[in-house]
């Protein structure tokens, strides 16, 4: 077990390490001047020069890496060059709202899907299975912010149950805050639980074939313990598997919904800092989303000894 | 290989007929729904803007007063186009990198951690990146989600280059004396286009999608150019005056990329029977 | 007495390609405490036939079952198994009658441990608690001879092999006592060696317990040692029902007599020559598909002995004076 533990490690770290060359890469590669930008019209070419030796991008670009990945080593992600203040601490201020969106959009979708996709699987090509899997692909095609919109208009323009945007006054209660991402978090979750529910209706209908449904039935016992105990145990790496991956989207989802929402999070941060063309932000963003994802993805592969007695690293 | 036979089998299942026909139509309406009507996209009427969906104005009028209905046909053209370019480059680059990575067996762990190291980022993020380092434009919005898209071709491509590569008839040919790139193109590349055409399938609905994100975000292409999706994003102020300026863009959105997961699921069930099992 | 009477057992399967009669009016009965065996070759229904007693078919519309299936229970009550209410069926099901299956590789869960899966059962059934019902969860397993026992019931299927999982299967079938246990060819996929065990081991219980046993298989060889009464399927149908004996000894329909040349043994008896050299016996021809069954007799297009009226009409079984039956117009009919 350690040394599977030992050997994912290093290859998250490889992973990692290509993420940061590709960042680096990326922001640098960038056309326009965010210190021409930053400094206005009336910036002159010393003033220009001045600035641009402060976030050293005066140095050659070998050398801005390198420089680069020793800060990254000790935890600095640099300073924001917009927000004035270190991107580590603009990320971690920008942070709860959306942590708490993607917690409760993938506690939804997953609420969702996976009872759909197992009533789809046991009523397989009966009214219920078309129903659901009908839903499933529509929910794959509808457009995250364009749902959210429909939603806003519906349920917090014109019955006002619902904030119409913003995250609470300053001082709000957990209680409030979370009431303002109800509507955010219902896009996210309906729209994710479609690669939900065709993943589980898929394994279920892979392990209800299996031989030991059989027995499991030859045992006489009722067909609710069959599925529910016998065959959704089984099913559920591939689940949980898909469940790893909707966090993903989740995040990425979560970009889109916290402009239409107006929620001050990570993904609205990213936006603002690409049209401005804030690279620390960038880069810091887009390293600590990689991170997140390869670090989750590890987890659900530990996940899967709890899961399945027969995977063992 | 009998095309009216394939397109039969194809199609039994109606779903997939309705949605090829769908798409058909779609692409037709974009293309000569503007002309044939008469209804000019551009053409502003201040004192119409707002309006409902009438006899004059089939889906109403937007916020200055343009014909809603002739402006999604219209931008249906550059929709469609920037989906189209992004769903045969991704998967051009995707399946070369894809046929190295399972050919060659010394390429495949770098191609490979490269294609992970791409995947860790979300979709719609990376787009954001890129196309914010390049620039708004049509152009990049197709090399931004190009980019996004190639390393989820090149996995499956690589997938199913590794089993054909196993294959008898590969080795054969490799006994005989047939090069490389022959024996790529000609024997393998043909067994690859089932999943290749699925994948395309779907790429060509995700990017329908991603397009319109990144579009309305603002990080998409620049708001004079009428795709489906800035065109939510300018009127969206007004969606409360009138849903619709936001509700019929969207749904043909969702129409046409719907119908393009239902082709790309029948083109799937074609081609590889074994699988009809369990979807 | 019979423990189990199945009286003109029909399941045809409504498909897209047509009507499959996998099991046409068959009829036979298994003593109480003794071993009735089904042979036939793939596709001749045996299968079919089990898993339409214990109904365990898919439940579809396009599965049609008609006859009677009459089972004496425990108390004494006999019960038509096919008519059952589901509720009653699944009280019988691994509790009075057990099925064991062919595959022991993949017939158990592979996420509980043994131990479990075996108490599911008892817990099920004989509503004991957890404790009770593990304990006796081991006690099966040291019944089967499981070596090490009390470390197995702790292990998941994956940690044995195919033999001592089919022992766990036996175990499991056995651990509620039941009067019918139904082996749907249990040694098939195991080696020669472990399959001698297996079958030891099914007789010993047999004999400790007085349960009857139907016993599907294809292998003759295990017929003749392990069976008391003998029923041959060919095309869904029975065409030959004896006791082993009288079925080896005097084969009446052509298919059995073709089985028993087919065997090595035989061939050396019947020293039979085809170009100078001793060549093993085969029935010739193939089954003919479910979908298109010959208009009379089933076995006819293979039989050597068919005569034209054979093609008219499908024979109804004989019984002869010995209480065998056959279903071959050439068999005489005595009674």
């Amino acid at each position: 077990m350690t040394r599977y533990l030992l050997s994912r490690l290093g290859g998250m770290l490889v992973v990692m390490a290509i993420v940061a060359v590709l960042v680096f890469i990326l922001t640098r590669a960038a056309s326009g001047d965010p210190i021409a930008v930053l400094l206005g019209d009336q910036a002159t070419a010393e003033d220009i020069a001045r600035v641009q030796k402060v976030y050293g991008l005066d140095r050659p670009l070998p050398v801005q890496f390198g420089l680069w990945v020793r800060e990254l080593a000790q935890g600095n992600l640099g300073e924001s060059i917009f927000l004035q203040r270190p991107v580590t601490q603009a990320l971690w201020e920008r942070a709860e709202p959306t942590a708490l969106l993607s917690l409760m959009a993938i506690a939804l979708a997953a609420l969702i899907g996976v009872p759909c996709g197992i009533v789809s699987a046991v009523f397989r090509g009966k009214a219920i299975d078309q129903v659901f899997t009908g839903f499933a692909m529509l929910g794959a095609s509808i457009p995250s912010f364009w749902f959210g919109l429909v939603l806003m208009q519906i349920f917090a323009v014109s019955l006002g149950w619902f904030p119409v945007s913003g995250y609470g006054e300053p001082g709000a209660s957990l209680a409030a805050r979370i009431h303002c991402l109800v509507l955010p978090a219902t896009v996210l979750g309906v729209l994710n639980s479609a690669l939900i529910i065709r993943f589980t209706r898929a394994s279920m209908l892979d392990v209800l074939g299996e031989d030991y449904v059989r027995t499991a039935r030859a045992k006489g016992l009722s067909e609710n313990v069959v599925v529910l105990k016998h065959a959704l145990r089984n099913a559920l790496v591939p689940i949980v598997t898909v469940i790893g991956l909707t966090v993903a989207l989740m995040i990425g989802g979560a970009v889109v919904t916290e402009t239409v929402f107006g929620l001050p999070g990570v993904g609205n941060l990213v936006v603002s800092a690409v049209i401005r063309r804030d690279y620390p932000v960038i880069q810091g963003a887009l390293l600590v989303v990689a991170a997140i994802y390869v670090i989750i993805n590890f987890l659900i592969d530990l996940l899967y000894t709890v899961v399945d007695p027969r995977v063992k690293y | 290989m009998q095309l009216p036979l394939i397109l039969r089998k194809l199609f039994r299942r109606r779903i997939v007929l309705a949605a090829a026909i769908t798409l058909v139509v779609v692409v037709l309406v974009s293309l000569f729904a503007g002309p044939l009507s008469g209804l000019d996209p551009n053409e502003t009427a201040v004192s119409q803007r707002l309006s409902q969906p009438s006899t004059s104005h089939l889906l109403g009028t937007d916020e200055l007063g343009r014909d809603l209905f002739a402006r999604i046909a219209f931008g249906g053209r550059y929709s469609l186009t920037i989906a189209l370019f992004t769903a045969v480059g991704s998967i051009v680059v995707g399946t070369l990198f894809g046929l190295i990575a399972g050919f060659f067996r010394r390429l495949d762990a770098p191609v490979m951690r490269v294609v992970d190291a791409m995947m860790s980022f979300p979709d719609i993020l990376l787009a954001i990146a890129l196309v914010g380092i390049l620039g708004p434009s049509m152009l990049n919005v197709v090399l931004a989600l190009v980019l996004v898209y190639t390393p989820r071709v090149a996995r499956v491509v690589r997938a199913s280059t590794l089993v054909v590569r196993e294959l008898l008839f590969v080795e054969a040919a490799r006994a005989v004396g047939v090069s490389t790139i022959r024996i790529l193109w000609r024997h393998i590349l043909p067994n690859l286009m089932s999943p290749i055409l699925v994948q395309a399938s779907f790429i060509f609905a995700y990017a329908i999608l991603a397009e319109a994100a990144l579009s309305f975000l603002g990080v998409g292409v620049p708001p004079e150019i009428p795709t489906w999706g800035t065109m939510v994003a300018g009127s969206q102020q007004y969606a409360h005056q009138a849903l619709w300026i936001v509700l019929f863009p969207g749904l043909a959105i969702i129409l046409t990329a719907l119908s393009l997961q239902l082709l790309g699921d029948g083109i799937r069930d074609l081609l590889d029977p074994r699988l009809r099992k369990s979807m | 007495m019979n423990r189990l009477e199945v009286r003109n057992l029909s399941t045809f399967f409504d498909t897209d390609e047509g009507l499959i009669r996998s099991v046409a009016d068959v009829s036979f009965n298994i003593r109480a405490g003794k071993t009735t065996a089904i042979v036939g070759e793939s596709g001749s229904g045996k299968s079919v036939t089990s898993l339409t007693l214990m109904r365990l078919l898919p439940r579809t519309a396009s599965t049609q079952v008609s006859g009677q299936a009459l089972f004496v229970n425990r108390a004494g009550q006999t019960l038509d198994l096919l008519t059952l209410p589901e509720p009653q069926m699944r009280a019988i099901r691994g509790n009075e009658v057990a099925m064991i299956f062919q595959e022991p590789m993949t017939s158990l869960n592979p996420v509980f441990t043994i131990g479990e899966q075996i108490a599911e059962s008892l817990r099920l059934h004989k509503g004991m608690d957890r404790a009770a019902a593990m304990a006796q969860a081991l006690r099966m397993l040291e019944l089967v001879e499981i070596p090490a026992a009390a470390q197995r019931v702790r292990e998941y299927p994956h940690q044995l092999s195919g033999g001592m999982r089919q022992r766990v299967m036996i175990a499991l079938a056995m651990a509620c006592d039941p009067t019918l246990l139904i082996a749907d060819e249990p040694t098939t996929a195991l080696d020669v060696t472990i399959q001698a065990q297996i079958l030891a081991l099914m007789r010993r219980l047999q004999a400790e317990t007085g349960m009857s046993i139907l016993f599907i298989t294809h292998n003759l060889g295990v017929v003749a040692h392990h069976a008391d009464d003998v029923a041959v399927m060919y095309a869904g149908r029975i065409v030959e029902a004896a006791p082993v004996n009288d079925l080896f000894a005097r084969p009446q329909h052509p298919y059995t007599q073709g089985l028993l040349a087919c065997l090595p043994g035989q061939q050396r008896k019947r020293a039979q020559t085809v170009d100078g050299k001793r060549r093993l016996y085969a029935i010739r021809g193939q089954v003919s598909s479910p979908l298109a069954p010959p208009p009379g007799c089933a076995f006819e297009p293979r039989c050597d002995k068919a005569i034209a009226a054979c093609r008219e009409a499908m024979p109804a079984l004989r019984v002869d004076q010995a209480g065998g039956s056959a279903r071959c117009i050439l068999v005489p009919e005595t009674a």
